[in-house]
């Protein structure tokens, strides 16, 4: 008995759906082992990490507030991942998002209007897409990954804010803390819309969902992005440029984790130096889990903002430590990254003689 | 006293390079049998909670860095396993790598916070290594002259040994070597393991000498400079050595800023300073060696024997 490895001759669409639901559940299983091998009482860490959320109504608006960036983010780097173009950097762009948001209303403080709202919107988008523009330029014009070079930004990103919130644009009335005013009601959304407990965050995230939705299955830019990913040459001899996928994957992502940041900017009314929170590495978690499609990002992003949100749960009540939430973000990408192998190869149980007798003929 | 500054500059420069030289060897010997591990960082980490760990609970920094090595070796093997034997992306898999490294690290150092070790101290006797000449020379810790001899073994391995030229062979070139009988799985297997190992001595000097105390994701993107350092280098030893140095040099800048207190710009500049020249490298070196550069030719791409 041998196990050999068979190419399928297409990924298979249920193996693309099934996998991931495994990922979790194998990861819930390993999480067991884990925490009583640490010492805690494993079953009840794991129910607080992935069931508390769920069951207890009053986390729900905790896990629409985490999913919404999360799921935003990741929408725009879905579209990279099918080209094989690696935004790793959009920790960076939805904090400069945060930063061209923060400075419109810097400018605004002495002004209001229902116009500042959608110029913050359009800054931290317009900021986003700058910074990706970088790696960009970098990787079209001079050939540089754009793997590195949008990380390398990341730590740029975080000193900029560093200084900007420490220097420049410094709460002048904030007893000193490192932080950036308060904004003012005219540039603020609600915290819920119409009192239902939904994040405004959460509705962009579902809007945005649907425009990726038909741009990926209905329009020749989505057809394109996965024709370059899958088969680069074929795409080339097909006419379409693989260059103005960079840029367009690349500029898109980045306008999306700006988008996010803004969103997160209103959230918290000011930024401060705990701002970046990581949302930005997740999201390639939650793009990768969702496998690059809309819905598929959409309930990946809900399930990782059930993790922050279970994390901080089992910290109060097993007090495992907060780390936890993110040990467990990577442990599921594992799962599911080697579940790949199911998506793309059929596993084949042969017996010792054929597989000897195929070798031989080579 | 300009004199005491110029080689208290120079032991600080040679003592900041070290984790990153060490991390770049390591991912080196990775890069050349074709496999792309983007977990530095993360590797890097569990070496440091490892390294940091073992030596406050027995006592014995020897041991302390004989587990970091084998901690990073046990976590480059995760990712080893999904590269090669499952087939799985290098970049999203390195990522997750460097993931895991930051959660693992997190949950084992929350422990260790607040706690200092006593810092491993350098081999020679202290007339030589506190003499305020020859320390430049003595004064250093025991990683320094092993990432030193390291990098120079790396050099002489690749390039005139015959094992050198069958993992080469492997990263240039996998269905041919395999052709030929070499285990081209079995060889990226062992590359990546040692690449671990490395990454976690790396990891154990950043939490053992520079600053022997655990905090928090204390490389702070160091394993990243690691990785571009490789790429400037154009995969060879002797630039990997001196483009660590300059590197060293920039990340000194920022201690000395945030020290004198007067320096010309703000520190976030300084602090933002090895990224930013990172990537101009970066470009700089691409737009010369062309798209890909020197890149072993197999670099990311999976192999699969019978497929």
């Amino acid at each position: 008995m041998r196990l050999r490895l068979e190419k399928r001759l297409e990924p298979s669409r249920s193996m693309l759906i099934v996998t991931p639901i495994l990922s979790v559940v194998a990861i819930m299983l390993l999480g067991i082992i884990i925490f009583d091998g640490l010492g805690f009482d494993g079953k009840q860490a794991v129910w607080e990490l992935f069931f508390t959320p769920v069951l207890d109504v009053y986390k729900w608006r905790d896990v629409a507030t985490k999913a919404a960036p999360l799921i935003i983010i990741a929408l725009g780097l879905s579209l990279g991942n099918q080209a094989k173009i690696w935004n790793i950097g959009a920790e960076g762009q939805y904090i400069v998002g945060a930063l061209a948001a923060a400075g419109i209303a810097y400018a605004t403080q002495d002004f209001t209007g229902f116009w500042i709202v959608p110029l913050m919107v359009l800054a931290g988008m317009a900021g986003g897409a700058t910074y990706a523009a970088v790696p960009a330029v970098l990787r079209t014009r001079y050939g540089v990954s754009e793997v590195l070079s949008s990380l390398m930004l990341v730590y740029v990103s975080l000193q900029l804010l560093s200084y900007l919130i420490t220097g420049p644009w410094k709460d002048p009335n904030g007893h000193n803390f490192p932080q950036t005013a308060q904004l003012t009601p005219s540039q603020e959304v609600p915290n819920e819309l119409f009192d239902s407990g939904i994040p405004p965050g959460l509705l962009v995230a579902l809007i945005a969902a649907f425009i990726f939705y038909v741009i990926a299955s209905r329009t020749v830019f989505g057809f394109s992005i996965r024709a370059i990913g899958e088969a680069p040459r074929a795409a080339r001899y097909g006419g379409f440029s693989s260059e103005r996928i960079v840029w367009a994957t690349l500029m898109i992502s980045g306008a999306m984790a700006g988008l996010a940041g803004v969103f997160e900017l209103m959230q918290l009314s000011r930024l401060n130096l705990g701002y970046p929170s990581g949302y930005g590495f997740t999201a390639i978690i939650v793009s990768l889990l969702g496998r690059s499609n809309p819905i598929g990002v959409f309930i990946a992003g809900i399930v990782l903002a059930i993790t922050y949100v279970g994390g901080q749960v089992a910290q109060t009540v097993v007090h495992v430590p907060n780390a936890t939430a993110g040990l467990f973000q990577a442990l599921l990408l594992f799962a599911v990254l080697a579940s790949d192998l199911l998506v793309t190869y059929r596993i084949r149980v042969t017996s010792n003689i054929a597989s000897s007798n195929e070798r031989d003929r080579g | 006293m300009t004199m005491t500054f110029i080689i208290d500059a120079l032991v600080t420069i040679i003592g900041i390079t070290t984790p990153i030289l060490l991390a770049a060897s390591g991912e080196l010997v990775v890069e050349k049998s074709g496999v792309i591990n983007l977990g530095v960082e993360g590797m890097m980490l569990v070496g440091a909670i490892a390294g940091f760990a073992v030596t406050f609970e027995t006592g014995n920094p020897w041991l302390g860095i004989a587990v970091a090595m084998l901690a990073g070796s046990l976590a480059s093997l995760i990712f080893g396993v999904l590269v090669l034997s499952f087939g799985a992306n290098q970049v999203a898999t390195g990522l997750a790598l460097t993931i895991f490294g930051i959660g693992l690290s997190s949950l084992i150092g929350s422990n260790y916070v607040g706690i200092a070790l006593e810092g491993v101290e350098s081999p020679f006797p202290s007339v030589l290594s506190a003499d305020p000449f020859w320390r430049l020379i003595f004064g250093h810790s025991p990683f320094v002259y092993f990432a030193i001899f390291l990098i120079l073994a790396i050099g002489y391995f690749l390039n005139k040994t015959r094992a050198g030229l069958v993992l080469r062979a492997v990263g240039e070139n996998d269905h041919s070597a395999h052709s030929i009988g070499y285990s081209v799985l079995g060889i990226r297997y062992a590359a990546i393991a040692f690449g671990g190992a490395i990454a976690g001595l790396a990891g154990a000097d950043f939490s053992m000498v520079i600053s022997p105390l655990w905090a928090e994701q204390m490389t702070a993107g160091r394993g990243w400079i690691a990785l571009a350092l490789v790429v400037f280098a154009g995969w060879r030893a002797g630039p990997l050595l001196a483009g660590a140095y300059f590197f060293g040099v920039l990340m000194a800048l920022e201690l000395y800023a945030k020290a004198s207190g007067y320096a010309i710009m703000p520190s976030q500049f300084w602090a933002a300073m090895p990224y930013l020249i990172a990537v101009i490298v970066l470009a700089i070196i691409s737009s010369r060696d062309g798209r890909g550069g020197k890149a072993p030719a197999c670099l990311g791409k999976p192999f699969i024997p019978n497929g």
